[in-house]
């Protein structure tokens, strides 16, 4: 069972503001999720491998070839504020 | 005062590494921008690195392939499998809202290096670099910061140690031959000041022979040897007092100030430990094939840990000679290089090699100036064979390192052949018959006023003279 201050807690990670009926909505459905997961650990798992990928493939490489990068003018085309060549933000730890 | 009184007890500090080491390939850890070596801010970026939506990252197999190495030059056990982690949390320097790392199943465990045992090597990406453009330019006082993407998704290579380290001068000898090993091996430039090689360092105290770790402290970013050793004699000087005075360590992550000596303590809000990993969709697991262990295998050269050991116990090099050889590789391979002409006893070569020719040389590598190794090598030799003084051979030295060339041909053209018994003979004379107050005094018992003697014979010879056969022909001389 999933309480509202976790939902607060994840919200917060995630950046996101909750209003008090979404909070509660989302505490009734995360639960749901963990209730599922719950239900898978009733099988015999013993010597089953986690899944961490759907498909079964490994050592999808790339060789170390440059491939050429975006004009500046292109990458910083879709940024809401630019100085300096670079993307303007908010310093962080300002609260 | 009884023994467990706290002040009376001796305390001992316990430290662990976490290095990050960005690696030397062509090209980013998962797309294929070039590497960016202080081009203008955000020429190196694409989609990819950008984090925009919809794109998928590609692992180097360069990158991989590095790592691998680095396991191995370790003694790792290298993880069958091993799979990427999303770790979220929200910086500007973080384009996705995540960093793509590893987890609970890393490239590779349980290694050595010297006597510290290896924790864990993994694989991960580089942030992108915030550059404060407030007034202040420091990060509490700026108001916009300016982001370069052009670092961002660099591959690195995370090493964490066990906490095996004793003392900050133990911390930093270990960062050194980590340092050695990894520019051995080609696979990182290691340059502190560059950030190619960064240190974090965990330090807590205990009472000398206890088993139990005590709470410790994290000091970041400890940017070169010298600092990581004074910053953590700072923190163990301050722990020492806290808990001397009754008080308790606190968790807490710490910014050394080398210019004032001091320790601050970083904000860190709480929650910023909780990333939330959970394996990266986007890539598959890396299961190194014998192909790829076979080829990491081959790429290792000799490590310096048992270069050195080589030349000890081979040549029979003093221990600092070799760890010096073996640390600054591009001296050791002068010295093999010097050793293998011919000429010269290895013990003499080393010597000149890691005093002399450093002393004109600072940090450059020989292969870059203008003596050969074989042209050293025959210089040694012909010191050995008192064809030429100490002195005398340390100005053809510099002619070498000036302007290459044969040692022997440098001392035909300067005339700087050793004085030869007949001529030095009569010289010594003339210097004994020209300070007279000088050979009283030795005649007298006052023993080291024969240095004007000596020096008046050595102006005399520009230097051709061997100094102590001077004293000796000198004290004959004058029947002291």
């Amino acid at each position: 069972m999933i309480e509202r201050d976790q939902v607060l807690h994840v919200a917060r990670l995630a950046r996101l503001r909750l209003t008090d009926d979404e909070v509660d909505r989302m505490a009734g459905e995360m639960s749901k999720i963990l209730e599922h997961v719950e239900k898978m650990s009733e099988l015999d798992l013993d010597g089953v491998e986690p899944t961490s990928h759907v498909v079964e493939l490994q050592n999808v490489l790339r060789e170390d070839a440059p491939r050429g990068s975006l004009p500046r003018a292109q990458a910083l085309d879709p940024a809401p504020d630019v100085a300096q060549g670079g993307f303007r933000v908010p310093s962080p730890g300002q609260g | 005062m009884s023994i467990t009184e706290p002040e009376a007890r001796a305390y001992e500090p316990v430290i662990g590494l976490e290095i990050h080491v960005q690696l030397k390939t062509r090209t980013k850890m998962f797309c294929g921008c070039a590497l960016s070596f202080g081009e203008e801010p955000n020429t190196r970026t694409c989609p990819i690195c950008l984090g925009h939506p919809g794109t998928l990252p590609v692992a180097n197999a360069e990158a991989v392939h590095f790592a691998l190495m680095i396991a191995m030059a370790f003694e790792c056990d290298i993880a069958p499998r091993s799979i990427f982690h999303r770790k979220n949390y929200f910086y500007p320097d973080l384009p996705k809202g995540y960093q793509i790392s590893q987890y609970d199943m890393p490239l590779a465990r349980n290694g050595r290096l010297g006597d510290v045992r290896i924790h864990r090597v993994h694989l991960e990406e580089d942030a992108a670099k915030l550059v404060h453009a407030g007034a202040s330019g420091r990060i509490h006082g700026a108001q916009t910061s300016v982001v370069d993407f052009n670092r961002g998704g660099t591959p690195l290579v995370e090493i964490v140690t066990e906490p095996d380290l004793r003392s900050p001068a133990a911390a930093a000898e270990f960062g050194r031959l980590l340092q050695a090993t990894l520019r051995r091996m080609g696979v990182s430039d290691v340059n502190m000041e560059e950030g190619s090689l960064r240190l974090d360092a965990n330090v807590s105290i205990r009472p000398a022979g206890e088993a139990t770790l005590g709470t410790k402290t994290e000091l970041k970013n400890m940017n070169s040897f010298r600092f990581l050793e004074r910053g953590l004699s700072a923190e163990i000087a301050r722990q020492e007092e806290l808990v001397r005075g009754g008080g308790e360590v606190e968790q807490e992550t710490l910014h050394y100030d080398p210019q004032s000596g001091g320790l601050t303590a970083l904000r860190t809000k709480e929650e910023a430990h909780d990333y939330r990993y959970f394996p990266e969709p986007d890539l598959v697991p890396i299961a190194p094939t014998e192909a790829m262990l076979e080829r990491a295998r081959a790429a290792l050269p000799e490590l310096p840990a048992a270069r050195a050991e080589r030349f000890e116990r081979e040549l029979e090099l003093p221990g600092d000679t070799a760890r010096l050889l073996s640390f600054r590789s591009e001296l050791g391979d002068f010295f093999e290089e010097a050793i293998e002409a011919g000429d010269g006893d290895a013990r003499s070569v080393a010597n000149w090699v890691t005093n002399e020719l450093p002393a004109r040389i600072g940090g450059a590598d020989p292969a870059d100036t203008g003596v050969e190794p074989a042209a050293l090598a025959r210089l040694v030799a012909m010191v050995e064979a008192k064809e030429v003084s100490r002195s005398a051979a340390q100005e053809v030295l510099d002619v070498l390192v000036a302007d290459g060339g044969d040692p022997r041909a440098v001392v035909d053209a300067k005339g700087l052949s050793r004085a030869d018994t007949g001529e030095l003979a009569e010289i010594v004379e003339r210097a004994i018959a020209s300070n007279q107050d000088a050979v009283d005094k030795v005649r007298a018992g006052k023993a080291q006023a024969i240095g004007a003697i000596v020096g008046a014979v050595m102006r005399e010879t520009k230097g051709r003279a061997d100094g102590g056969e001077v004293q000796r022909m000198i004290r004959e001389r004058i029947g002291s």
